[in-house]
Protein backbone atom coordinates (compact mmCIF):
# COMPACT_ATOMS: atom_id res chain seq x y z
CA UNK A 1 0.00 0.00 0.00
CA UNK A 2 3.37 1.93 0.50
CA UNK A 3 2.72 3.45 -3.28
CA UNK A 4 -0.62 5.25 -2.07
CA UNK A 5 0.43 7.31 0.37
CA UNK A 6 1.04 9.99 -1.97
CA UNK A 7 -2.48 10.05 -2.51
CA UNK A 8 -3.23 11.04 1.28
CA UNK A 9 -3.85 14.96 0.18
CA UNK A 10 -6.15 14.38 -2.60
CA UNK A 11 -8.36 11.68 -0.97
CA UNK A 12 -11.06 12.03 1.68
CA UNK A 13 -11.19 9.51 4.67
CA UNK A 14 -7.87 8.20 3.56
CA UNK A 15 -7.94 5.80 6.01
CA UNK A 16 -11.65 4.61 4.88
CA UNK A 17 -10.07 4.14 1.27
CA UNK A 18 -7.04 2.21 2.46
CA UNK A 19 -9.27 -0.57 4.58
CA UNK A 20 -10.88 -0.91 1.24
CA UNK A 21 -8.28 -1.65 -0.83
CA UNK A 22 -7.28 -4.60 1.92
CA UNK A 23 -10.61 -6.08 1.61
CA UNK A 24 -11.18 -8.41 -1.18
CA UNK A 25 -14.15 -7.82 -3.93
CA UNK A 26 -17.11 -9.59 -4.90
CA UNK A 27 -18.18 -11.42 -7.78
CA UNK A 28 -19.93 -8.87 -10.24
CA UNK A 29 -21.31 -9.74 -13.15
CA UNK A 30 -22.63 -7.71 -16.48
CA UNK A 31 -26.02 -8.76 -18.03
CA UNK A 32 -25.37 -9.19 -21.72
CA UNK A 33 -28.09 -7.72 -23.40
CA UNK A 34 -27.23 -9.02 -27.15
CA UNK A 35 -28.98 -12.82 -25.28
CA UNK A 36 -30.66 -11.96 -22.11
CA UNK A 37 -32.65 -9.41 -20.59
CA UNK A 38 -31.48 -8.72 -16.83
CA UNK A 39 -34.67 -10.18 -16.24
CA UNK A 40 -34.24 -13.16 -18.07
CA UNK A 41 -30.49 -13.57 -16.53
CA UNK A 42 -32.01 -13.00 -13.14
CA UNK A 43 -34.69 -15.85 -13.75
CA UNK A 44 -31.87 -18.26 -14.53
CA UNK A 45 -29.65 -17.36 -12.17
CA UNK A 46 -32.97 -18.25 -10.06
CA UNK A 47 -33.49 -21.66 -10.83
CA UNK A 48 -29.94 -22.42 -10.17
CA UNK A 49 -30.12 -20.92 -6.91
CA UNK A 50 -27.62 -18.52 -7.29
CA UNK A 51 -27.68 -15.56 -4.99
CA UNK A 52 -27.38 -11.78 -6.22
CA UNK A 53 -28.29 -8.00 -5.47
CA UNK A 54 -28.95 -5.84 -8.78
CA UNK A 55 -26.98 -2.77 -8.57
CA UNK A 56 -29.20 0.30 -8.16
CA UNK A 57 -27.30 2.49 -10.52
CA UNK A 58 -27.43 -0.03 -13.31
CA UNK A 59 -30.30 -2.57 -13.66
CA UNK A 60 -27.73 -5.00 -15.75
CA UNK A 61 -24.82 -5.08 -13.11
CA UNK A 62 -25.21 -7.99 -10.51
CA UNK A 63 -23.49 -8.64 -7.76
CA UNK A 64 -23.63 -12.69 -7.03
CA UNK A 65 -23.36 -14.46 -4.17
CA UNK A 66 -21.16 -16.95 -5.62
CA UNK A 67 -17.13 -17.23 -6.39
CA UNK A 68 -17.50 -18.83 -9.54
CA UNK A 69 -19.47 -16.45 -11.52
CA UNK A 70 -18.09 -18.54 -14.49
CA UNK A 71 -19.70 -21.93 -13.54
CA UNK A 72 -23.12 -20.78 -13.89
CA UNK A 73 -26.04 -21.58 -16.34
CA UNK A 74 -26.31 -17.97 -16.64
CA UNK A 75 -23.19 -17.86 -17.71
CA UNK A 76 -22.93 -20.79 -20.14
CA UNK A 77 -25.69 -19.18 -22.04
CA UNK A 78 -23.90 -16.07 -21.99
CA UNK A 79 -26.78 -14.30 -20.33
CA UNK A 80 -23.89 -12.68 -17.94
CA UNK A 81 -19.94 -12.09 -18.11
CA UNK A 82 -18.15 -11.42 -15.30
CA UNK A 83 -16.86 -7.81 -15.36
CA UNK A 84 -16.18 -5.77 -12.04
CA UNK A 85 -18.44 -3.29 -11.51
CA UNK A 86 -16.71 0.08 -12.16
CA UNK A 87 -15.21 -1.53 -15.76
CA UNK A 88 -19.02 -1.64 -17.04
CA UNK A 89 -18.82 2.33 -16.91
CA UNK A 90 -16.46 3.56 -19.56
CA UNK A 91 -18.97 2.22 -22.12
CA UNK A 92 -21.89 3.60 -20.52
CA UNK A 93 -19.93 7.17 -20.76
CA UNK A 94 -19.08 6.58 -24.28
CA UNK A 95 -23.06 5.80 -25.07
CA UNK A 96 -22.68 4.59 -28.88
CA UNK A 97 -25.78 3.65 -30.66
CA UNK A 98 -27.05 0.93 -33.01
CA UNK A 99 -25.37 1.56 -36.63
CA UNK A 100 -22.25 3.92 -35.36
CA UNK A 101 -18.83 2.77 -36.20
CA UNK A 102 -16.97 2.28 -32.71
CA UNK A 103 -13.43 1.67 -31.93
CA UNK A 104 -12.03 -0.11 -28.60
CA UNK A 105 -8.26 0.54 -29.10
CA UNK A 106 -6.96 -1.80 -26.75
CA UNK A 107 -10.11 -4.52 -26.36
CA UNK A 108 -8.75 -7.80 -25.16
CA UNK A 109 -10.20 -9.81 -23.15
CA UNK A 110 -13.05 -7.96 -24.59
CA UNK A 111 -15.28 -6.65 -22.09
CA UNK A 112 -16.12 -3.57 -22.74
CA UNK A 113 -15.86 -4.27 -26.45
CA UNK A 114 -19.16 -6.94 -26.13
CA UNK A 115 -20.76 -4.36 -24.05
CA UNK A 116 -20.42 -1.65 -26.61
CA UNK A 117 -21.76 -4.46 -29.08
CA UNK A 118 -25.01 -5.16 -26.63
CA UNK A 119 -25.23 -0.72 -26.05
CA UNK A 120 -25.55 -0.64 -30.42
CA UNK A 121 -28.22 -3.65 -29.61
CA UNK A 122 -25.49 -5.88 -31.95
CA UNK A 123 -26.33 -3.72 -34.98
CA UNK A 124 -23.27 -1.82 -36.54
CA UNK A 125 -19.39 -1.66 -36.54
CA UNK A 126 -17.09 -2.24 -33.06
CA UNK A 127 -13.93 -2.79 -34.16
CA UNK A 128 -11.84 -4.47 -30.98
CA UNK A 129 -8.09 -3.78 -31.62
CA UNK A 130 -5.48 -5.11 -29.19
CA UNK A 131 -1.86 -5.39 -30.02
CA UNK A 132 -0.85 -8.36 -27.97
CA UNK A 133 -1.72 -11.13 -30.06
CA UNK A 134 -1.79 -13.56 -27.16
CA UNK A 135 -4.68 -11.95 -25.41
CA UNK A 136 -6.89 -11.81 -28.93
CA UNK A 137 -8.15 -14.91 -28.54
CA UNK A 138 -9.86 -14.29 -25.23
CA UNK A 139 -11.09 -11.83 -26.69
CA UNK A 140 -12.61 -13.28 -29.60
CA UNK A 141 -13.38 -16.26 -27.18
CA UNK A 142 -15.56 -13.72 -25.39
CA UNK A 143 -16.94 -12.11 -28.70
CA UNK A 144 -18.32 -15.64 -29.46
CA UNK A 145 -19.71 -17.06 -26.33
CA UNK A 146 -21.46 -13.65 -26.29
CA UNK A 147 -22.89 -13.53 -29.62
CA UNK A 148 -21.49 -10.24 -30.47
CA UNK A 149 -21.61 -10.31 -34.40
CA UNK A 150 -21.20 -6.84 -34.80
CA UNK A 151 -17.70 -7.47 -34.00
CA UNK A 152 -14.61 -6.69 -35.96
CA UNK A 153 -11.05 -8.08 -34.21
CA UNK A 154 -7.69 -6.60 -35.28
CA UNK A 155 -4.22 -6.98 -34.26
CA UNK A 156 -2.14 -3.68 -34.24
CA UNK A 157 -0.51 -0.99 -32.38
CA UNK A 158 -2.99 0.98 -31.46
CA UNK A 159 -1.00 4.36 -31.74
CA UNK A 160 -0.53 4.47 -35.48
CA UNK A 161 -3.64 3.09 -35.94
CA UNK A 162 -4.52 2.11 -39.85
CA UNK A 163 -8.00 1.94 -40.85
CA UNK A 164 -7.41 0.29 -43.59
CA UNK A 165 -9.18 -3.04 -43.04
CA UNK A 166 -12.49 -0.94 -43.34
CA UNK A 167 -14.10 1.21 -46.06
CA UNK A 168 -14.80 4.21 -43.73
CA UNK A 169 -12.15 6.32 -42.61
CA UNK A 170 -13.11 7.68 -39.23
CA UNK A 171 -15.14 6.20 -35.82
CA UNK A 172 -18.13 7.55 -35.02
CA UNK A 173 -16.80 6.78 -31.18
CA UNK A 174 -13.62 5.27 -29.88
CA UNK A 175 -13.21 3.92 -26.06
CA UNK A 176 -9.40 4.32 -24.88
CA UNK A 177 -9.17 2.12 -21.90
CA UNK A 178 -5.96 1.56 -21.66
CA UNK A 179 -3.04 -0.53 -20.49
CA UNK A 180 -2.10 0.94 -16.60
CA UNK A 181 -0.64 0.74 -13.60
CA UNK A 182 -3.60 -1.09 -12.04
CA UNK A 183 -3.68 0.48 -8.73
CA UNK A 184 -7.27 0.07 -8.57
CA UNK A 185 -7.38 -3.22 -9.20
CA UNK A 186 -5.77 -4.41 -5.35
CA UNK A 187 -8.80 -5.92 -4.35
CA UNK A 188 -9.01 -8.16 -7.38
CA UNK A 189 -4.86 -8.87 -7.53
CA UNK A 190 -3.46 -8.08 -4.06
CA UNK A 191 -0.11 -8.79 -5.52
CA UNK A 192 -1.14 -5.57 -8.33
CA UNK A 193 1.32 -3.03 -6.37
CA UNK A 194 4.82 -5.59 -6.34
CA UNK A 195 5.94 -4.20 -9.41
CA UNK A 196 5.08 -0.40 -9.18
CA UNK A 197 7.45 1.87 -9.84
CA UNK A 198 7.68 5.73 -10.25
CA UNK A 199 9.41 4.96 -13.61
CA UNK A 200 6.51 2.28 -15.00
CA UNK A 201 4.12 5.04 -14.19
CA UNK A 202 5.64 7.60 -16.48
CA UNK A 203 6.88 5.11 -18.80
CA UNK A 204 3.29 3.87 -19.89
CA UNK A 205 1.82 7.41 -19.63
CA UNK A 206 3.55 7.73 -22.69
CA UNK A 207 1.66 4.78 -24.55
CA UNK A 208 -1.10 6.27 -23.08
CA UNK A 209 -0.74 9.77 -24.75
CA UNK A 210 0.10 8.01 -27.84
CA UNK A 211 -3.09 5.84 -28.20
CA UNK A 212 -4.87 8.58 -27.16
CA UNK A 213 -3.74 10.91 -29.41
CA UNK A 214 -4.18 8.25 -32.37
CA UNK A 215 -8.30 8.20 -31.04
CA UNK A 216 -9.03 11.46 -31.05
CA UNK A 217 -7.45 11.29 -34.72
CA UNK A 218 -9.27 8.44 -35.92
CA UNK A 219 -12.82 9.71 -34.52
CA UNK A 220 -15.02 12.31 -36.61
CA UNK A 221 -15.38 16.28 -35.97
CA UNK A 222 -18.98 15.62 -32.61
CA UNK A 223 -17.79 12.30 -31.87
CA UNK A 224 -17.00 10.92 -28.73
CA UNK A 225 -13.60 9.79 -27.20
CA UNK A 226 -13.52 8.12 -23.76
CA UNK A 227 -10.29 7.30 -21.52
CA UNK A 228 -10.22 5.53 -18.64
CA UNK A 229 -8.26 3.35 -16.96
CA UNK A 230 -7.93 1.17 -13.72
CA UNK A 231 -5.35 3.35 -11.74
CA UNK A 232 -5.43 6.74 -9.22
CA UNK A 233 -1.93 7.96 -10.54
CA UNK A 234 -2.78 11.17 -12.31
CA UNK A 235 0.70 11.21 -14.67
CA UNK A 236 -1.73 8.35 -15.99
CA UNK A 237 -5.02 9.98 -16.12
CA UNK A 238 -5.35 13.83 -15.67
CA UNK A 239 -2.20 14.41 -17.17
CA UNK A 240 -2.71 12.18 -20.12
CA UNK A 241 -6.11 14.15 -21.10
CA UNK A 242 -4.18 17.35 -20.11
CA UNK A 243 -0.95 16.46 -22.70
CA UNK A 244 -3.84 15.46 -25.54
CA UNK A 245 -5.70 18.42 -25.34
CA UNK A 246 -2.98 20.70 -26.07
CA UNK A 247 -2.24 18.70 -28.79
CA UNK A 248 -5.43 17.30 -30.23
CA UNK A 249 -8.79 18.96 -31.59
CA UNK A 250 -10.58 17.98 -28.29
CA UNK A 251 -12.68 19.07 -25.37
CA UNK A 252 -13.26 17.40 -21.93
CA UNK A 253 -17.12 17.33 -21.85
CA UNK A 254 -19.11 16.44 -18.37
CA UNK A 255 -21.48 13.41 -18.32
CA UNK A 256 -23.72 11.53 -15.67
CA UNK A 257 -22.48 8.63 -13.55
CA UNK A 258 -24.35 7.37 -11.17
CA UNK A 259 -21.99 6.11 -8.47
CA UNK A 260 -20.31 7.67 -5.92
CA UNK A 261 -17.10 9.96 -7.42
CA UNK A 262 -14.53 12.64 -6.93
CA UNK A 263 -14.28 15.51 -9.61
CA UNK A 264 -10.88 14.82 -12.12
CA UNK A 265 -7.92 16.81 -10.13
CA UNK A 266 -6.67 19.88 -11.95
CA UNK A 267 -3.63 20.29 -10.31
CA UNK A 268 -0.77 17.50 -8.59
CA UNK A 269 2.61 17.55 -8.08
CA UNK A 270 3.66 21.51 -8.65
CA UNK A 271 1.95 20.78 -12.09
CA UNK A 272 -1.68 22.23 -13.02
CA UNK A 273 -4.17 20.83 -15.62
CA UNK A 274 -6.94 22.01 -18.05
CA UNK A 275 -9.99 23.48 -15.98
CA UNK A 276 -12.14 21.25 -17.87
CA UNK A 277 -10.29 18.04 -15.99
CA UNK A 278 -12.31 18.73 -13.37
CA UNK A 279 -15.23 17.35 -15.51
CA UNK A 280 -13.52 13.98 -15.40
CA UNK A 281 -14.64 11.40 -12.29
CA UNK A 282 -12.07 9.10 -10.12
CA UNK A 283 -14.06 6.21 -8.65
CA UNK A 284 -12.47 5.37 -5.66
CA UNK A 285 -13.04 1.96 -3.58
CA UNK A 286 -14.06 2.95 -0.19
CA UNK A 287 -16.92 5.31 -2.35
CA UNK A 288 -19.16 2.56 -3.41
CA UNK A 289 -17.45 -1.01 -2.63
CA UNK A 290 -15.95 -1.50 -6.18
CA UNK A 291 -12.61 -1.18 -7.84
CA UNK A 292 -10.86 2.09 -8.54
CA UNK A 293 -11.20 3.73 -11.59
CA UNK A 294 -10.64 7.29 -13.99
CA UNK A 295 -12.69 8.31 -16.58
CA UNK A 296 -12.77 10.85 -19.21
CA UNK A 297 -15.52 12.18 -21.49
CA UNK A 298 -14.22 13.84 -24.42
CA UNK A 299 -15.55 15.24 -27.73
CA UNK A 300 -13.49 16.00 -30.85
CA UNK A 301 -13.83 19.47 -32.35
CA UNK A 302 -12.04 19.60 -35.35
CA UNK B 1 -11.59 -22.15 -29.63
CA UNK B 2 -13.73 -23.99 -32.24
CA UNK B 3 -10.88 -25.73 -33.32
CA UNK B 4 -10.87 -27.42 -29.78
CA UNK B 5 -14.13 -28.97 -30.88
CA UNK B 6 -13.79 -32.47 -30.03
CA UNK B 7 -15.86 -34.92 -32.35
CA UNK B 8 -15.18 -39.17 -31.81
CA UNK B 9 -16.50 -42.18 -33.76
CA UNK B 10 -17.04 -42.04 -37.46
CA UNK B 11 -17.08 -38.29 -38.55
CA UNK B 12 -13.76 -37.70 -36.39
CA UNK B 13 -11.71 -36.11 -38.96
CA UNK B 14 -14.39 -33.77 -40.26
CA UNK B 15 -13.68 -30.99 -38.24
CA UNK B 16 -9.60 -31.31 -39.04
CA UNK B 17 -7.80 -28.89 -41.04
CA UNK B 18 -6.17 -31.57 -43.16
CA UNK B 19 -9.58 -33.15 -44.39
CA UNK B 20 -10.98 -29.54 -45.43
CA UNK B 21 -7.45 -29.34 -47.47
CA UNK B 22 -8.61 -33.05 -49.41
CA UNK B 23 -11.61 -31.37 -49.88
CA UNK B 24 -10.48 -27.91 -51.14
CA UNK B 25 -8.13 -30.30 -53.60
CA UNK B 26 -10.97 -32.22 -54.65
CA UNK B 27 -13.07 -29.58 -55.58
CA UNK B 28 -10.15 -27.82 -56.96
CA UNK B 29 -10.07 -29.84 -59.55
CA UNK B 30 -13.74 -29.90 -60.66
CA UNK B 31 -13.98 -26.23 -60.65
CA UNK B 32 -11.26 -25.95 -62.88
CA UNK B 33 -9.65 -22.09 -63.22
CA UNK B 34 -11.35 -20.47 -60.41
CA UNK B 35 -8.54 -19.26 -57.57
CA UNK B 36 -7.89 -20.47 -54.44
CA UNK B 37 -9.39 -19.54 -51.16
CA UNK B 38 -6.37 -17.40 -49.69
CA UNK B 39 -6.53 -18.18 -45.68
CA UNK B 40 -5.30 -15.14 -43.97
CA UNK B 41 -7.90 -12.59 -44.94
CA UNK B 42 -11.76 -12.60 -44.97
CA UNK B 43 -13.75 -12.82 -48.07
CA UNK B 44 -17.54 -12.20 -48.41
CA UNK B 45 -19.31 -15.29 -49.68
CA UNK B 46 -20.96 -14.53 -53.14
CA UNK B 47 -24.52 -14.35 -53.33
CA UNK B 48 -25.27 -17.35 -55.43
CA UNK B 49 -22.73 -20.44 -56.56
CA UNK B 50 -22.75 -18.44 -60.13
CA UNK B 51 -21.19 -15.36 -58.48
CA UNK B 52 -18.37 -17.58 -57.44
CA UNK B 53 -15.32 -16.76 -58.14
CA UNK B 54 -13.07 -18.84 -55.75
CA UNK B 55 -13.15 -23.11 -56.11
CA UNK B 56 -14.67 -24.57 -53.32
CA UNK B 57 -16.30 -21.39 -51.92
CA UNK B 58 -20.01 -21.78 -50.42
CA UNK B 59 -22.41 -19.19 -51.52
CA UNK B 60 -24.81 -16.92 -49.10
CA UNK B 61 -27.93 -18.88 -50.48
CA UNK B 62 -26.55 -22.36 -50.07
CA UNK B 63 -26.08 -21.01 -46.48
CA UNK B 64 -29.80 -19.62 -45.96
CA UNK B 65 -30.79 -22.88 -47.60
CA UNK B 66 -28.64 -25.12 -45.36
CA UNK B 67 -29.90 -23.46 -42.00
CA UNK B 68 -33.15 -23.70 -43.60
CA UNK B 69 -33.88 -27.04 -44.49
CA UNK B 70 -31.99 -28.48 -41.83
CA UNK B 71 -33.00 -26.33 -38.60
CA UNK B 72 -36.47 -24.49 -40.29
CA UNK B 73 -34.47 -21.36 -39.41
CA UNK B 74 -36.39 -18.31 -41.53
CA UNK B 75 -33.59 -17.57 -43.85
CA UNK B 76 -35.06 -13.55 -43.94
CA UNK B 77 -33.06 -14.31 -39.91
CA UNK B 78 -30.15 -13.36 -41.49
CA UNK B 79 -31.42 -9.90 -43.59
CA UNK B 80 -29.24 -8.09 -41.79
CA UNK B 81 -26.25 -10.15 -41.40
CA UNK B 82 -23.24 -11.02 -44.21
CA UNK B 83 -21.89 -14.11 -44.79
CA UNK B 84 -17.78 -14.86 -44.81
CA UNK B 85 -15.03 -17.51 -45.35
CA UNK B 86 -11.73 -17.13 -43.69
CA UNK B 87 -9.65 -20.43 -43.72
CA UNK B 88 -11.18 -23.02 -46.07
CA UNK B 89 -14.60 -23.97 -45.36
CA UNK B 90 -15.18 -21.88 -42.18
CA UNK B 91 -17.74 -19.48 -42.18
CA UNK B 92 -18.53 -16.24 -40.03
CA UNK B 93 -21.61 -14.55 -39.86
CA UNK B 94 -21.31 -10.63 -39.38
CA UNK B 95 -23.24 -7.82 -38.63
CA UNK B 96 -20.76 -4.56 -38.86
CA UNK B 97 -19.10 -2.69 -42.03
CA UNK B 98 -16.48 -4.15 -44.26
CA UNK B 99 -14.65 -4.60 -47.50
CA UNK B 100 -14.17 -7.81 -49.28
CA UNK B 101 -11.68 -8.80 -48.90
CA UNK B 102 -10.48 -7.91 -45.52
CA UNK B 103 -7.21 -9.18 -43.51
CA UNK B 104 -8.76 -8.73 -39.62
CA UNK B 105 -8.35 -11.46 -36.95
CA UNK B 106 -12.20 -11.73 -36.98
CA UNK B 107 -15.32 -10.51 -38.04
CA UNK B 108 -18.50 -11.66 -36.46
CA UNK B 109 -18.46 -15.06 -35.17
CA UNK B 110 -17.21 -18.51 -37.07
CA UNK B 111 -20.46 -19.91 -37.81
CA UNK B 112 -20.20 -23.25 -40.31
CA UNK B 113 -17.70 -25.67 -41.59
CA UNK B 114 -18.76 -26.40 -45.03
CA UNK B 115 -15.48 -28.60 -46.91
CA UNK B 116 -16.86 -31.32 -45.27
CA UNK B 117 -19.29 -34.07 -46.53
CA UNK B 118 -21.61 -32.77 -43.34
CA UNK B 119 -21.73 -29.28 -42.92
CA UNK B 120 -21.54 -28.67 -38.79
CA UNK B 121 -22.89 -25.35 -36.89
CA UNK B 122 -20.87 -24.46 -34.18
CA UNK B 123 -22.32 -23.88 -30.72
CA UNK B 124 -21.25 -20.39 -30.46
CA UNK B 125 -24.00 -19.99 -33.47
CA UNK B 126 -26.21 -22.51 -32.06
CA UNK B 127 -26.72 -20.38 -28.99
CA UNK B 128 -26.49 -17.12 -31.02
CA UNK B 129 -29.42 -18.11 -33.40
CA UNK B 130 -30.67 -21.55 -32.11
CA UNK B 131 -34.01 -19.92 -30.77
CA UNK B 132 -35.28 -19.75 -34.44
CA UNK B 133 -34.79 -23.25 -35.04
CA UNK B 134 -37.73 -25.31 -35.28
CA UNK B 135 -36.37 -28.54 -36.57
CA UNK B 136 -33.54 -31.18 -35.71
CA UNK B 137 -33.46 -29.98 -32.05
CA UNK B 138 -33.29 -32.45 -29.02
CA UNK B 139 -35.01 -30.93 -25.92
CA UNK B 140 -32.71 -33.02 -23.04
CA UNK B 141 -33.93 -33.09 -19.70
CA UNK B 142 -31.95 -31.37 -16.68
CA UNK B 143 -29.56 -34.27 -16.17
CA UNK B 144 -29.31 -34.99 -19.89
CA UNK B 145 -28.57 -31.01 -20.83
CA UNK B 146 -25.97 -30.96 -17.38
CA UNK B 147 -23.86 -34.68 -19.32
CA UNK B 148 -24.23 -32.57 -22.73
CA UNK B 149 -22.16 -29.42 -20.74
CA UNK B 150 -19.76 -31.10 -19.07
CA UNK B 151 -18.85 -32.87 -22.68
CA UNK B 152 -20.51 -36.09 -22.05
CA UNK B 153 -21.77 -38.65 -25.03
CA UNK B 154 -25.25 -40.08 -23.83
CA UNK B 155 -27.68 -42.75 -25.31
CA UNK B 156 -31.00 -40.79 -26.25
CA UNK B 157 -33.96 -42.13 -28.26
CA UNK B 158 -34.49 -39.13 -31.16
CA UNK B 159 -36.61 -40.19 -33.72
CA UNK B 160 -35.67 -37.63 -36.53
CA UNK B 161 -32.17 -37.72 -38.61
CA UNK B 162 -29.03 -38.52 -37.88
CA UNK B 163 -26.42 -36.01 -37.72
CA UNK B 164 -25.53 -32.65 -36.49
CA UNK B 165 -28.29 -31.73 -33.68
CA UNK B 166 -29.46 -28.58 -31.80
CA UNK B 167 -29.02 -29.71 -28.19
CA UNK B 168 -31.33 -27.71 -25.71
CA UNK B 169 -33.10 -27.47 -22.71
CA UNK B 170 -35.92 -25.48 -20.88
CA UNK B 171 -34.40 -22.72 -18.73
CA UNK B 172 -36.26 -20.56 -16.78
CA UNK B 173 -39.86 -21.46 -18.86
CA UNK B 174 -38.31 -20.92 -22.34
CA UNK B 175 -36.74 -23.17 -24.74
CA UNK B 176 -32.55 -22.45 -24.64
CA UNK B 177 -30.23 -23.82 -27.34
CA UNK B 178 -27.22 -25.39 -25.28
CA UNK B 179 -24.79 -26.33 -28.56
CA UNK B 180 -24.07 -28.69 -31.01
CA UNK B 181 -24.24 -32.07 -30.63
CA UNK B 182 -23.60 -35.10 -33.50
CA UNK B 183 -26.62 -38.19 -33.60
CA UNK B 184 -25.07 -41.15 -34.36
CA UNK B 185 -26.31 -45.37 -33.52
CA UNK B 186 -28.63 -44.18 -31.01
CA UNK B 187 -26.24 -41.62 -29.33
CA UNK B 188 -26.00 -38.08 -28.69
CA UNK B 189 -22.23 -36.94 -28.75
CA UNK B 190 -21.71 -33.11 -27.21
CA UNK B 191 -19.50 -31.14 -29.41
CA UNK B 192 -19.46 -28.63 -27.05
CA UNK B 193 -15.80 -27.14 -27.10
CA UNK B 194 -14.02 -27.85 -24.34
CA UNK B 195 -13.36 -24.28 -23.44
CA UNK B 196 -17.20 -24.01 -22.79
CA UNK B 197 -17.72 -26.71 -21.27
CA UNK B 198 -18.90 -26.13 -17.89
CA UNK B 199 -19.87 -29.08 -14.63
CA UNK B 200 -23.52 -27.26 -13.71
Amino acid sequence: MEPFERYRPIIDDFEAFLAACERSLGSAVRVNTIKATPERAMATLDVESVGYEQADWDPRVLRLETDSPGSTWASFHGFTHGQEEVSVIPPLVLDPEPGERVWDACAAPGSKATQLAALIDDRGTVVANDNNLGRLSALRFNAERLGATSLAVTNDDARNYSLQPFDFDEFDRALVDVPCSCEGTIRKNPDALDEWSMGHVRSIAGIQTGILRRAVQATRTGGTVVYSTCTFAPEENEAVVDRVLAREDCEVVPFDLALEHDPGLTEWDEETYDPSLAEAARIYPHQNDTGGFFVAKLEVTG
Amino acid sequence: MADDERVTGADAADTADTEDAENAADTDAIDGELATNEGERFDRLPATSAERTVAGRVSRKEVLEYYDERFGIPPETFADYTFWEKGAGKIWVYAGEAPSPTAVESLGMLCLRTRQEHWKPTTDFVQRFGQHATECVIDLDPDAAARFVAGEDQELDWDGDWGYLIAAHEMAGEREPLGIGLYVYDELRSLIPKGRRRDL
